[in-house]
């Protein structure tokens, strides 16, 4: 046979950092915080303009501006409106000036994060994101080159590296001065929270003393023809949980957080915005695009959020739902609330702010952790925008005018296709 | 400190379904056949190294999730079902909690190439079938959907090197005991999309798809295998640290090189990659494997191809480690260790 000799133990330096082995996780998982924020959606640029229309319930909605859609159902959407200059960053003029609109709303929200956390550019400092497509309209452009004129191949390199999703990554560990790791989780609509989660988890078990996380997806035509092809677009201002509701409309954002260990935050006297106290996971492999109809993975994913904040779920005081008003998602949603809730139902303040911002699909779960941590910080309850009617199904409250409220801990959910489901739970830091 | 074996190995390759043919190739050493694929537009055809049919087809090609699914869940599900073994019938039943690690680069590019081209022709006429097989997790639900497992599962997208990174997070989710088993998969389909972009970095590189999974657990299995011992940091290329510092840096991380040991290399087709790792290694002595010269440019894929490598000539007693080196396409140079685990009568 193989007559293997038994070999010695590895032999890593043990002083050099590894991905594997770690050093021993702490006897108590470590209390993560967020330090910074930032956000670019279609309200505006930056936690206050966001703050002040997620706390009105202005919905963001537009014709749809960035490609035609004159041959599609719906034709609104949450357009970002950019500005031409980007904040300040280590970017040549040269590499500043050639950059994709997701590295560009990914800059504005690093930016804001990094610049209210005051970290500094660190040698090691991994960075954690979540998006469904990267810069997807420069993989469109190439493709439409590709077929138009198949032996043209003016700029088609640079749009190759540059639609890939690790290249926005790239830029903005350069655009700031670290050197990662960098990790792209795409779960589609559930890649930002999982990004969150997953850095949350680093920093628990001991793996990293400061995390960059967040999610980000621009508007592109393949995304928005996908959705209406599935019929799954509405024609008018998205409705979650009404009971006419008639499907999603999308966005388009980034959102940011500095995360870092109690302890680091603590030693460098860090203002804290928020603590994340929960996360929990599941796979809904009932079809590829339908949830359960009972929510049992969405079920599961809340169920395993609390157990991991050691909470209830009545200790629970708002809950961001995913709320993406297509009825099949809603209805699952409801389901699995009510259960989760059971008697504590009727209590529970739900919203879904998808009805302001639109579906940022892969940033909308770090942009509703964004959003969520404005409410804890503010002490409000982000109201839904467009609800008349709301699904009886639904045993909760629905949030649907804008009010100051007493809030504590706030839990939100996100899933997506392929049956990914994620949901965070937030605490106020006082 | 807790210690990681590999349980399993699966691949899909141009060498064909299962990790025995992918071995017999590496060992033979001589370039897999090409093919050729039809570039619209095109006087000419690409050369590729594609996936050939299966002998006889697979029974999960029946799942209902998986009769329109695309090439890369078909090439993540069948490396998947090999490296689970025995395994598979224990977590279908649900008394064992797997995680699902699947790593791509270019990802559903075929129904993805399809679904545009439909909506550049007619926007309102575009399939809803083929635009949910375009997302980048689609490969990891079919999987999950076949197995009957609702634990936690993540698509990590990037260059090459996202493969290793994907085994360094199946670590950790075995250590935080957030699952008892973890089969990470890298996989890439076929399509002259992707075969022409990297053309226009490297002329002669030969596109090449499929997948390789290793399934990893915290027992020691009984059978001869290999552990992982360890996983350098990812170092990245940046502004501030090119290709040729984060190689050198990965080797760095990597210990010295014994007698019987040997090196799998990436071997880029890109010169600029392959300097990059030849200066980072080149003091090593021993033995080298360049999967990707015979099998072709198979992004994750080929970096699956390489660890898988690296365990099976451990789990036959021909090496008793391994250092796998990763200089990846764009993103990162990461390596990793294998050792022999067991002494076999």
């Amino acid at each position: 046979m193989l007559g293997l000799k038994i070999l010695p133990k590895p032999q890593f330096e043990r002083e050099v950092r590894l991905l594997f082995p770690r050093q021993k996780s702490p006897a108590q998982p470590n209390r993560v915080v967020v330090t910074g924020a930032g956000i670019v959606t279609a309200l505006g640029l930056g936690c206050r303009l966001n703050a002040e229309g997620f706390r009105a319930g202005r919905p963001a909605f537009r014709p749809v501006t960035l490609f035609d859609v004159s041959r599609q159902r719906a034709k609104i959407a949450a357009e970002v409106e950019l500005p031409p200059e980007l904040p300040p960053t280590k970017l040549s003029a040269n590499t500043a000036r050639r950059l994709d609109r997701a590295t560009r709303m990914l800059l504005h929200a690093a930016h804001e994060a990094w610049t209210q956390a005051g970290w500094e550019p660190a040698e090691n400092l991994p960075v954690v994101l979540g998006t469904t497509s990267g810069e997807m309209a420069l993989g469109e452009k190439f493709l439409q080159q590709a077929i138009v004129a198949p032996l043209q191949k003016k700029q088609q390199a640079t749009r190759v590296m540059h639609y890939q999703v690790q290249q926005q990554g790239l830029n903005l560990c350069s655009a700031f001065g670290f050197q990662g790791p960098l990790t792209s989780i795409s779960n589609a609509c559930a890649s930002g929270a999982n990004a969150i989660g997953h850095a949350w988890e680093m920093l628990r078990q001991g793996r990293a003393e400061k995390v960059l996380t967040g999610g980000y997806d621009i508007l592109c035509q393949l995304t928005f023809a996908g959705f209406d092809s599935l019929q799954a677009l509405s024609t008018t201002p998205c409705r979650p949980f009404d009971a006419q509701r008639d499907g999603l409309t999308l966005g388009e954002g980034a959102a940011i957080l500095t995360l870092e260990t109690l302890d680091h935050a603590h030693k460098r006297g860090a203002e804290i915005l928020g603590e994340i106290i929960g996360y929990g996971t599941a796979t809904d492999t009932h079809h590829l695009t339908q949830p359960h109809p009972e929510g049992k993975a969405a079920l599961t994913a809340m169920t395993a959020a609390c157990a991991s904040a050691k909470l209830l779920p009545g200790q629970i005081d708002y809950l961001n739902a995913h709320g993406t008003a297509t009825p099949h998602n809603d209805a699952s949603e409801a389901a699995a609330i009510n259960r989760w809730a059971g008697d504590g139902a009727k209590d529970l303040r739900v919203s879904s702010t998808k009805s302001v911002s639109g579906h940022l699909l892969g940033a909308a779960g770090a942009a509703e952790a964004v959003v969520c941590l404005l409410a804890l910080r503010g002490q409000w309850l982000p109201p839904q925008a467009s609800i008349t009617t709301p699904d009886p199904a639904c045993r909760f409250k629905i949030s649907g005018e804008p009010a100051d409220a007493k809030i504590e801990t706030a839990l939100s959910n996100s899933f997506g296709f392929g049956g990914a489901n994620a949901t965070l739970i937030f605490r106020r830091w006082s | 400190m807790s210690r990681i074996f590999v349980h399993g190995l699966g691949t899909v390759s141009p060498a064909s379904w299962g990790v025995a043919p992918l071995q017999a190739a590496l060992t033979k050493g001589d370039f897999l056949p090409t093919q050729s694929v039809v570039r619209p537009g095109w006087e000419k055809p690409l050369c590729i190294r594609n996936v050939p049919p299966p002998e006889t087809r697979p029974a999960f090609y029946a799942h209902p999730r998986l009769r329109r699914a695309s090439d890369i869940s078909l090439h993540t599900v069948a490396a998947a079902l090999e490296a689970l073994g025995g395994d598979v019938v224990p977590i279908q039943a649900g008394a064992l909690r797997l995680g699902i690690v699947v790593c791509t680069m270019a990802g559903s590019v075929a129904y993805s190439r399809r679904f545009y081209e439909e909506v550049l022709r007619e926007p309102s006429l575009a399939s809803p079938q083929l635009f949910p097989e375009t997302v980048f997790n689609a490969p990891a639900s079919h999987l999950a959907a076949y197995l009957n497992t609702n634990g936690t599962g993540y698509t990590l997208v990037g260059d090459d090197g996202t493969f290793l990174q994907g085994l360094a997070l199946a670590t950790d989710w075995l250590l935080d005991n957030r699952a008892d088993g973890v089969v990470v998969v890298g996989a890439e389909e076929m399509d002259w999309v992707v075969t022409e972009a990297i053309r226009l970095f490297q002329h002669d590189a030969i596109h090449s798809a499929g997948a390789g999974a290793i399934y990893l657990r915290k027992e020691k299995p009984p059978a001869a295998c290999a552990e992982l011992a360890g996983i350098t940091d990812s170092f990245l290329f940046t502004q501030s640290q090119n290709r040729t510092e984060a190689a050198r840096k990965m080797r760095v991380q990597l210990p010295p090189c014994g007698p019987d040991e040997l090196l799998c290399v990436s071997a880029q087709p890109n010169p600029l990659a392959a300097a990059a790792e030849n200066a980072a290694w080149h003091d090593w002595s021993g033995r080298r494997l360049a999967t990707k010269s015979i099998l072709g440019e198979g992004f994750t894929a080929a970096s699956a191809w390489q660890c898988v490598a690296a365990c099976n000539v451990i789990a036959s007693g021909r090496f008793s480690a391994v250092n796998t080196s990763v200089v990846g396409a764009n993103q990162q140079a990461i390596g990793a260790r294998f050792l022999a685990c067991a002494e076999t009568g």
